[in-house]
Order: structure tokens, then C-alpha cells, then sequence
């Protein structure tokens, strides 16, 4: 069966984007509730129950909330920019998720319908260049509020996006090498013929996921928008709807990061240890099949935020900014040229791409992560102001030496 | 239906630079830009050119413009200043370059594009077909340019040591 093309496109588009788009703000709706159920599971009380079954209405209610609550408008605020701003952080957010195939192809009595919108050419750069223009609308937030807090909180969304991007795009470099692919589709098919990329590619996989949470501007990095310096950074002067966008605008970055990283290192909607679900002939069955195994990930990594929010606490700026350019992008750029080479090397030797190949580069990574934890674990990179005055760390015994013979530390 | 977009794209394009330059607040000027690339980059999409396209939203629209939108939050220079244009001098010399420049672009259009420079009808389509978007633009880059893009590549260096020595005096 062959893809479908032009006009059954078109109308195959026009069908998937009310539906992908009203199934993602729905699971955002309810992911602010298990946001807050979790919440409170972690920190040993209930969260909401009390609307509906369970607590299950309660974004229906917030939703009412937010829509009846009163429209503040700042006397002093850019008027125009200031209700555009909002717009600019949710829509970005939410078009980056038309590349991603969240199940295997449909077939139709027209043809092969693909699970993403549309799998575009240039895939990966669409999600990058996408996601880079949500800046804009935190950025402009903090600017037209007219408020000294607010401009501060835009100022760091936008220092830190615009850091972060480069680690993010550098980390999945190595995973366009080994896919030699940019398409999703394609980088997804890779991964089916060998193993996850989450194993030869374990270093990037690390750097993607540090960079996915600075991007979502959530904790440990939700520096924007830090409660206890900022007031709530650059959403302080907004109310009701507008501030929903913000939320709905965070929570869409969550779920398109959350599927990117089940798509470039957990082999997407492949399903572990079988073959049925890789190849022709396609039913129905597969597409829900690898529809739940794509949720699945895609829902743990989500948890995860939650998880790390409860478990980290936050940076601080300088510490972040340090880590993303001092740490994340040498450490990108090194990666890539390793998995160039390891790459360039195994071709050579003529190992075909397969799942011996992908082991092979997982035991480079193994040797390599060892190496740089040895290096990372000494406070040399990473440390706050105290461990920069104190020097490098040293083990207690070399200390207790130093101090015996009179050295300075 | 490509003419209709053509057109559409096109001319937001134009009305977001005509908007660009009249406009007194640095920060609308930006965002006017922002709009105009990211229309250069819809009609890129409509030449089959997806590559040159994510790239011009990913690194002007997305990255330059976002570092000119700090730099002008930074300076806050948010609220109209005075207009830059001094004296019946200033207006004379910018209306003559800006009839240079009609006139070279009306000139460019009216030449025929010179034959080598003309592809057959559906190569680019053909090309993309076969190799991708991305290695359609990576194969001629990475082998018969190398040199060029590998000079390219020192000459930014070189603007970065230059920034890096002007903001950091000592070192």
C-alpha cells in the first residue's frame, strides 16, 4: 500500500489536526491535575479531590475559573504587545508536535495515512526552528509588562532558551549521524532495525534530557519565572486566560519534549523485543498497539518532570548559565566528533548497521561516561560560589595530608 | 493555489519591511523583521527550498533577532527616541541610495539569468525526491565548496575573537 498524496493528503490533514490538537489540550488539562496529584503524593498529602470523582473535574473547573476571572491590564504596559505575548509562548509550543509519528502508519481504503501531521523534509530543524520562536512570546511578556521583575524573568527566559538550544541541537547531531536521516519517520525505522538510541547514543541522550528541562523553564531551571526572586517572573502582570496560555504554553513544551525524547532515543512507537509492530503489513491493531506503546514513553518522561521538580531544588543563574556553556556544550561538541569518528570507524571496519553496531557504540559510551563522571565528580566544573573560594576537592585523606605538611587550601 | 500563496506570503512580507523601517519603537521595528522573515521563509517552502527555509527561521528569525531583542530590552530602548535622519543632507544621500537600489533590482529583473545558472524544469523537486532535503544541500556544500565554507567558518571566528576582545578588555 502505497502513502497517500496530494488532495487525500490535504483531507487526511484537514481530519488530524483538530484531532491532534484537541487530544494534546486535553492531556495537558489533565496533566495539571496528575501535576498536582503527584505533587501531593510526593510531599506525603492528597492534592485536589474534591471536584468530581477523584478530583477528576478539577481542570474543568480551573478552566471556568481562568475564563471568568478578571482581564488585568497594566496602566503602564505596552498595550498591543502585552496581549499578543501569551499568543507567541502558546502556539510555537504547540505547532512543534506536527512532526511527531506517534503511531505506525494507518492503512485507509485510500491509502497508508502516517500518524504525524505531516513528516516534514527537514524534521528535526522544523522542531528547533519552531521551538526557537517561543522565546519571542516570553520574552516580549516580560518587556511590555513595565514591571523591573517581569523584565528580568523575559530576560532569563531568553538567555536561557537561546543557551540551551545549541546544547540541544548539538546533542541530537549525533543521533541524525547514526539515523544518517532527519525525518522523525526515518530516525524512528533506524531504531527499529538496530536498538533504542538511548544506548549507542547515551551522552547526547543525557544532554538532550538537561536541555529539554531548561527549555521548558522547569525546575531545576525554572529560573524565569523563581518564585522567591522573581515574584513569578515574567507572568507577574498577567490574570485569567492569558496566564493560562503561559500554563497551556508550558505544559505543550513539556509533552513535545517529553515526545521528542521517546522518539530520538526510545525508538518512538516501536515496541520493545518484537518485530510484529516494524514492518508491513499494516492494520489497525498495530497502529493502537504502537499508539499506547508511543504514550507510554512519552507519559513517563512527563512523570519524570514532575518527578525531578519535587526532587532537585533550583539553580542559580550563574550556575546555570555555567553549566550550559562551560559544561553541556563542550561536552556536545567532543560528542559529536567521538560519534563521528566511532561512526566513520565501524564503517570502515564494515560492520553493517545493525544491532552488533549499536552495542559497539554502547560500550564506547560506557568507557566515555565512566571517564567524564571520574572528571565531573571533583566540584572542578560544577560548584557554587563557596567551592569556587575553597579550591578543587580533594579526597579527605590528600586534605588531611596537605594539612599536616602546612598547605594552604 | 502556489500563485494565491505566493502572493499572499509575499505580500505580508513587503508590508512588514515597509513597517520595519517607518516604525519609531525599536522593539516594533524588530518584531516587524521577525514577521518579514518568517515570510522569506514560507516562500522559501514554496520553492521546494525546505532546508534553506528551517534555517532561515531557526537562525534569523530565532536566534539573531532574539539576541537583537535583548540587546534593545537591555538598553531599554523600548519608548520613540528622536528619528535618526539629520538635516535635508541625510534625506538627499537616502533617497539617492534608495533609488540605486530600485534601479539595480529593477535592472536584475528585467536581464535574463545567465544559462548556466538555469536549471531544468523539476530538478530541484528531482533532487529532493532522491536525496532529501538536507543532502541535496550537504553534498555540494561538505565536497565541491569545502574551501569556501571552511573560510567562511574562520572569517566568524575571527568576529567572535573580535567581540570577545572589545567586551573583555582584560583578559
Amino acid at each position: 500500500m502505497t502513502p497517500i498524496s496530494g488532495a487525500a493528503f490535504a483531507w487526511a490533514a484537514v481530519v488530524k489536526i483538530p484531532l491532534v490538537f484537541a487530544g494534546l489540550l486535553v492531556l495537558i488539562a489533565f496533566w495539571t491535575l496528575v501535576e498536582r496529584r503527584v505533587a501531593g503524593f510526593i510531599q506525603n498529602r492528597l492534592g485536589p479531590n474534591r471536584v468530581g470523582p477523584a478530583g477528576l473535574l478539577q481542570p474543568v473547573a480551573d478552566g471556568l475559573k481562568n475564563m471568568f476571572k478578571e482581564e488585568t491590564l497594566p496602566p503602564f504596559a505596552d498595550r498591543f504587545l502585552f496581549l499578543l505575548a501569551p499568543l507567541m509562548a502558546f502556539v510555537p509550543a504547540l505547532i512543534t508536535f506536527a512532526i511527531v509519528p506517534v503511531a505506525a502508519p494507518l492503512p485507509t481504503r485510500w491509502g497508508l495515512v502516517g500518524t504525524a501531521i505531516a513528516d516534514l523534509p527537514v524534521g528535526f530543524l522544523y522542531i528547533l526552528a519552531i521551538s526557537s520562536l517561543g522565546v519571542y512570546g516570553f520574552t516580549l511578556a516580560g518587556w511590555a509588562s513595565n514591571n523591573k521583575y517581569s523584565l528580568l524573568g523575559g530576560l532569563r527566559a531568553s538567555a536561557q532558551m537561546i543557551s540551551y538550544e545549541v546544547s540541544m541541537g548539538l546533542s541530537a547531531v549525533a543521533v541524525l549521524v547514526l539515523a544518517g536521516s532527519i525525518t522523525l519517520g526515518e530516525i524512528v525505522q533506524r531504531q527499529q532495525q538496530s536498538t533504542w538510541f538511548v544506548i549507542p547514543l547515551f551522552f547526547a541522550f543525557c544532554l538532550f534530557l538537561v536541555a529539554a528541562f531548561a527549555e521548558t523553564n522547569r525546575l531545576p531551571f525554572d529560573l524565569p519565572e523563581a518564585e522567591a526572586e522573581l515574584i513569578a517572573g515574567y507572568h507577574t502582570e498577567y490574570s485569567a486566560m492569558k496566564f493560562s496560555m503561559f500554563y497551556l504554553a508550558e505544559y505543550s513544551n513539556m509533552v513535545t519534549a517529553s515526545a521528542l525524547m521517546a522518539s530520538l532515543f526510545f525508538g518512538g512507537w516501536d515496541i520493545p523485543f518484537t518485530a510484529w509492530d516494524d514492518s508491513a503489513p499494516w492494520s489497525f491493531a498495530k497502529t493502537a498497539a504502537t499508539f499506547v506503546s508511543f504514550w507510554t514513553k512519552t507519559l513517563a518522561f512527563m512523570f519524570a518532570y514532575i518527578w525531578v521538580r519535587w526532587t532537585l531544588p533550583r539553580f542559580r543563574f550563574d550556575q546555570l548559565m555555567d553549566l550550559g556553556w562551560k559544561v553541556m556544550l563542550p561536552i556536545a561538541l567532543a560528542y559529536v566528533m567521538v560519534i563521528g569518528v566511532a561512526v566513520w570507524a565501524l564503517e570502515a571496519l564494515g560492520l553493517p548497521f545493525g544491532t552488533r553496531y549499536a552495542l559497539a557504540l554502547g560500550a564506547l559510551n560506557l568507557v566515555a561516561a565512566v571517564a567524564l563522571f571520574w572528571g565531573l565528580d571533583r566540584r572542578r566544573l560544577i560548584g557554587g560560589a563557596g567551592a569556587r573560594a575553597r579550591g578543587p576537592w580533594r579526597a579527605p585523606a590528600a586534605a588531611a595530608a596537605a594539612a599536616r605538611t602546612g598547605g594552604a587550601d | 493555489m502556489r500563485t494565491i500563496l505566493f502572493w499572499i506570503f509575499s505580500g505580508v512580507a513587503v508590508v512588514s519591511a515597509l513597517l520595519c523601517i517607518t516604525r519609531r519603537s525599536p522593539v516594533a521595528s524588530a518584531l516587524w523583521l521577525v514577521t518579514t522573515l518568517f515570510h522569506l521563509a514560507a516562500l522559501y517552502v514554496l520553492l521546494d527550498a525546505h532546508f534553506i527555509a528551517a534555517v532561515q527561521v531557526l537562525v534569523y528569525a530565532g536566534a539573531i533577532m532574539v539576541l537583537f531583542l535583548f540587546v534593545i530590552m537591555l538598553l531599554n530602548l523600548g519608548r520613540t527616541g528622536p528619528g535618526d535622519m539629520k538635516g535635508a543632507w541625510g534625506r538627499v544621500v537616502a533617497g539617492v541610495a534608495g533609488f540605486v537600489l530600485l534601479g539595480e533590482l529593477l535592472a536584475f529583473r528585467l536581464a535574463a539569468p545567465p544559462g548556466r545558472l538555469r536549471l531544468p524544469a523539476g530538478a530541484v523537486e528531482h533532487a529532493a525526491e532522491e536525496q532529501g532535503a538536507v543532502t541535496a544541500i550537504a553534498r555540494p556544500l561538505f565536497e565541491a565548496y569545502l574551501v569556501p565554507f571552511e573560510i567562511t567558518s574562520v572569517m566568524l571566528l575571527a568576529a567572535i575573537v573580535g567581540a570577545v576582545v572589545l567586551a573583555k578588555r582584560k583578559l
